[in-house]
This record gives C-alpha cells, sequence and structure tokens, in this order.
C-alpha cells in the first residue's frame, strides 16, 4: 500500500509540472488548449530519443522543453495570425504534433530500460528509484512554483493575466495581446512537454500514444486542486495544482488497487472531471432548494 | 490635438447588413477642448470613437493625433496617446485582479513592460492618495479584486486610470449610461473634475441632450455617419434642450427623437 502511493506521488509531482502548464493557459490566459495533447508526447519522445542516442539526459529534457515551447508558438501563431478560433488551433497542432512525435522517434515507441536518466544521480545517492523521483519532482515543483510567483508578478506577467481576463482593457493600456497570449501559450506548452519527459523517464519508454487524454487529466488536477485545496491567492493556488496532481494520482492508485481495469480510467478521469466541473451549477440547486424547503417551513 | 479627415466606415459591406457608419466625418480639436458628441442610436458616434481609438480601421480618411498619423496604427500602438472609459463597466477593468493591479497596468500604459514587479510600494501610495478624493472607500482595500466593486465604483476606477498617465486624449464612450441616475451623476462630475484639473482635450459621447449640454465647451451632433451640428463658443453656453431637438427634427427631417435622448 504504501509502496502504491509512494507510486502515485512521485507520478503526481511529475504530472504537477504538466499541471500547472494546463493551468497558464486553462485559468490564466482563459484558453481551452488541446496542443498539450501532443506537446506532453513530443517533450517525451524528444527526451527519449535524444537519451538512447546517447546524449546527457538534462540537456535531452531541457531540449524536450524546447521543443514544446515551439509547438506553443506554432499553435498561439494559428490563432493570432490566421485568426483560428482557440479550440481549433489547438487541435490542429495536436494533430500535427502526432506526425511529427512519430517522425522525431522513427517508431512509435522508445524504452529507456538500459539507458541512464535526469533521476540516475539521485538513485546513486542510495535512495530507492521511487525516492528519487519525489526528490526530483519536489526540487523540480519548489523551483517552478517560485518562478511562476515572481514571472507573473512581472509586467509581463501581470500583461498576461489581464489578457486572460480582459483583452479589451489591456489592449486600452497598450499591450499587444497577440504577443502576450503567445507568451503565455509557449510557457504553457514548454512545462507540458517538460513533463512529458520526465515521465517518459520515469516510466522507462516514450510512446507516441501517451499523450492522449492528458488534457482531461491535466484539468482534472487543476479542478481537484482548487476545490480541495482553495485559491486564496496565487501562491496557494500554485500550492494546490501540485496537490491536485498529486491527489489524483492517488484517486486511481486506488481504484486501481480496488480493481477497476486500466483500459476504463479515461472514462473514469471523464466522469470525475464532470462532476467536478458541474459542482457549482448542483451546488446552486441544492442551495435553492434548501431556501425554498426553509421558507415553506417558515411560511407554515 | 486631434485631426480628423474625412472618415468612412462601412460595416458588413457587400451584405445585406451593408450599414454606413461614417460617412465622411471631418473634425478638429484644439488642445484643451472638451467635445460632448450626440446622436441617436446608429447615428455613428460609438463608430467614429472606436475608429480613433484603433478598435476599427477605417475605409479611407486620416486621424492624426497630437501630430501623428495614427490611422494605420493598431489599437495598442495607439494606447500611448489615449485614455478611455466604456459604456460597459465591465470593460474598462481586469475583474479577477486587484485594484492597485488595475492602477498599475494602467500606469504603465503604452511603456514597455519588462520584467521589474508589475507594482511597486512607491505605487501603492501614491494609489492610495489618487483613489481618496473618489470617496469611494477604495483607498483602504487597495488588493481587493474589481469584480467585487459596483458598476459605479468601476467606472470610477476606469476614469482614473484612464487619466493616471495624462493622455493626449481622452475618449469616454457613453460611460455613464449603464449606471443608475445618482450614480452617473456622481462619475459625471468626477470626469468633469478630472478634465478640468488635468486640462485635458476630451470627447465624450453620451445619449443625454442635458449632459451634453451641460459640460464641455463643444457639442457636435451625428447623424447617420455625418456631423449634422457643430456648436461652441457662446451660443454653446447659451444652448437649451429645446434649442437642441429643433436642431434635431431640423436634420433628421421628422419627430423621430427617440427617448433616450429625453429622458434621463
Amino acid at each position: 500500500m504504501i509502496l502504491i502511493l509512494q507510486g502515485a506521488v512521485s507520478l503526481g509531482l511529475l504530472w504537477a509540472v504538466m499541471t500547472i502548464g494546463v493551468f497558464i493557459t486553462y485559468r490564466i490566459l482563459d484558453y481551452a488548449d488541446l496542443t498539450v495533447e501532443g506537446s506532453i508526447t513530443t517533450g517525451a519522445s524528444v527526451a527519449a530519443t535524444l537519451i538512447s542516442g546517447g546524449w546527457n539526459p538534462y540537456a535531452a529534457t531541457f531540449l524536450a522543453m524546447i521543443s514544446g515551447m515551439v509547438a506553443g508558438l506554432a499553435t498561439g501563431l494559428l490563432h493570432t495570425k490566421l485568426k483560428i478560433p482557440p479550440l481549433l488551433s489547438g487541435i490542429l497542432s495536436m494533430i500535427a504534433l502526432y506526425s511529427i512525435n512519430l517522425r522525431i522517434m522513427g517508431k512509435a515507441n522508445i524504452s529507456l530500460l538500459k539507458t541512464d536518466t535526469i533521476y540516475t544521480p539521485f538513485i546513486n545517492l542510495g535512495l530507492g528509484s521511487r525516492n528519487a523521483v519525489i526528490l526530483f519532482g519536489l526540487i523540480c515543483v519548489v523551483i517552478l512554483i517560485a518562478l511562476l510567483y515572481w514571472f507573473f508578478g512581472t509586467e509581463i506577467g501581470c500583461a498576461i493575466r489581464a489578457t486572460g481576463n480582459n483583452p479589451n482593457m489591456i489592449r486600452a493600456q497598450g499591450v499587444n495581446t497577440d504577443s502576450t497570449k503567445i507568451l503565455g501559450l509557449v510557457i504553457s506548452n514548454g512545462l507540458v512537454a517538460l513533463a512529458g519527459a520526465l515521465i517518459a523517464q520515469y516510466q522507462s519508454f516514450s510512446d507516441v500514444g501517451m499523450g492522449i487524454g492528458s488534457i482531461v487529466i491535466g484539468l482534472a488536477s487543476v479542478i481537484i486542486g482548487e476545490v480541495l485545496f482553495g485559491t486564496r491567492n496565487f501562491l496557494n493556488t500554485l500550492i494546490s495544482l501540485v496537490l491536485g496532481a498529486i491527489t489524483y494520482r492517488v484517486i486511481i492508485a486506488l481504484v486501481l488497487e480496488m480493481g477497476m481495469r486500466p483500459t476504463d480510467l479515461r472514462l473514469f478521469t471523464a466522469i470525475t472531471v464532470t462532476v467536478a466541473l458541474s459542482l457549482p451549477l448542483f451546488r446552486g440547486y441544492l442551495n435553492t432548494f434548501i431556501r425554498s424547503a426553509k421558507n415553506e417551513k417558515g411560511g407554515a | 490635438m486631434l485631426t480628423v479627415t474625412n472618415l468612412r466606415k462601412t460595416f458588413n459591406a457587400g451584405t445585406i447588413n451593408e450599414k454606413t457608419a461614417l460617412d465622411g466625418v471631418s473634425l478638429q480639436l484644439e488642445e484643451g477642448d472638451f467635445v460632448t458628441v450626440i446622436g441617436g442610436n446608429g447615428s455613428g458616434k460609438s463608430t467614429l470613437l472606436n475608429c480613433v481609438a484603433g478598435v476599427h480601421y477605417v475605409d479611407s480618411g486620416t486621424i492624426m493625433i497630437d501630430g501623428v498619423n495614427v490611422t494605420k496604427l493598431p489599437e495598442y500602438r495607439r494606447a500611448r496617446l489615449l485614455g478611455r472609459v466604456f459604456q460597459d463597466p465591465m470593460m474598462g477593468t481586469a475583474a479577477n485582479m486587484g485594484i492597485e493591479e488595475n492602477l498599475a497596468l494602467a500606469y504603465r500604459r503604452g511603456q514597455r513592460r519588462g520584467l521589474g514587479w508589475g507594482i511597486s510600494n512607491k505605487e501603492r501610495e501614491l494609489y492610495q492618495k489618487l483613489l481618496k478624493p473618489l470617496d469611494l472607500g477604495l483607498e483602504n482595500r487597495l488588493s481587493a479584486k474589481v469584480g467585487l466593486l459596483s458598476g459605479g465604483q468601476r467606472q470610477a476606477l476606469t476614469l482614473l486610470m484612464a487619466t493616471l498617465k495624462k493622455p493626449k486624449l481622452l475618449l469616454l464612450d457613453e460611460h455613464t449610461a449603464a449606471l443608475d441616475p445618482k450614480t452617473a451623476a456622481t462619475v459625471l462630475d468626477m470626469s468633469e473634475r478630472i478634465v478640468r484639473e488635468n486640462n485635458l482635450t476630451t470627447m465624450m459621447v453620451t445619449h443625454n441632450m442635458r449632459d451634453a449640454i451641460r459640460h464641455g465647451n463643444r457639442l457636435i451632433m451625428m447623424y447617420e455617419g455625418k456631423v449634422v451640428v457643430d456648436i461652441s463658443g457662446e451660443e454653446k453656453k447659451c444652448l437649451k434642450v429645446d434649442d437642441l431637438l429643433a436642431k434635431f427634427q431640423q436634420v433628421s427631417g421628422d419627430d423621430e427623437v427617440n427617448d433616450r435622448m429625453l429622458l434621463s
């Protein structure tokens, strides 16, 4: 059981990086970006291809992140320059990336079983492989939170937040909203690809299909984090996202342990997100119901 | 300060919904002019403001602001010269950001934004000082989200944001139309005071004839995409609602004065 939890926490920390990426587009930019389905695999593919080709895992992971940023740039240009709606530009990138990822890897999957990975130095410290991932993941997430907390407090960061909030207003303040949208997409997909690279090295393989459904997992983690751990301020929100990603992984590990078929996971995730998204609505109904019940009592 | 020459703008050209919003508008504003723009629905007054602001590009004609030809500049590049307040109180501010953050965004209007902090402590003091005379209690809740404010408070804040960095031209687009009469009067008084204190060149679009008469040193009336009445100086000072109505009926050729122009 502890082993399962350990596994869930380590994987959750890596998915937290992806969750933060999704949060940047979905919440900050108010842009439902489907590019992530492709860019997470791109990150994994680039890292796996380079590492199995003898590259240093850290350099490979860095390049994986850059590749994701390029994917985000492509989506951003489709949307801002060619005026393609957000959802569709993301879908176009996602579809294109499927072919590109196959080109990068040259085949449908690459194994990393016999190579050093980004975790090897931590494992060599004498930690177990799961603990090594947890330690690395924690360092990664803490650095990331600090960086993003700083960045979204800067002038550019504020302009990006305002773009997601009210593009008309921030254009009137002299900000080119095309640039801020592109920048947000670049950062987001860079993080998603980074997560892809980390996950591939954790599970010791990269597979062309590994990104399918990742947007829903990301959204599930965002929503679970926000609902369970709060959004009082930006720092609190960022931490909530990480905890949300971990919680999601723990839930999945538990339901699998209880005997759910792994192939049913995506259905389960979709239902979880649907319930979480519709929660405010039901809460509204419930409140009205309670109020009317009270009123009836008062009237009688 | 603003020179607009022969502006033309047609929406949905070549379709069944074709609408000529501006039909050869020319206008010159001197520094310190406060012009009120009045006209019925679809007369082109908001389109004129939006074309000056760069929300729409014009089909032909030129727009010069403070000697700069901005006709082909995108909206965000003109922002350096313009302060704007919109009809919809939701439109001028970012609802999920704090009062101080909104002010800080406006404080950097038209400047290059870098990786410095989005807001400094020195600015906070400045904002407190500027919010205090508005008498809305906003100076004590600088970090409160703007989404929590009322429409009137948001318009007052937008007005402050528009003039925080002195603009070459202030554009007020029916900025009190969505407010209740009492709040509208307060915001209007505030606008008048800020414009006077900073000697701002201003264009104010309004539906309300009395407001158009009471404020500013010049009044123009638009009808079907053209400027049909242009009154300034002594004549403007002595103007009455009845005179204006008479002029409107004269140019429109019938009695289609809409109620909103009279009431409120």
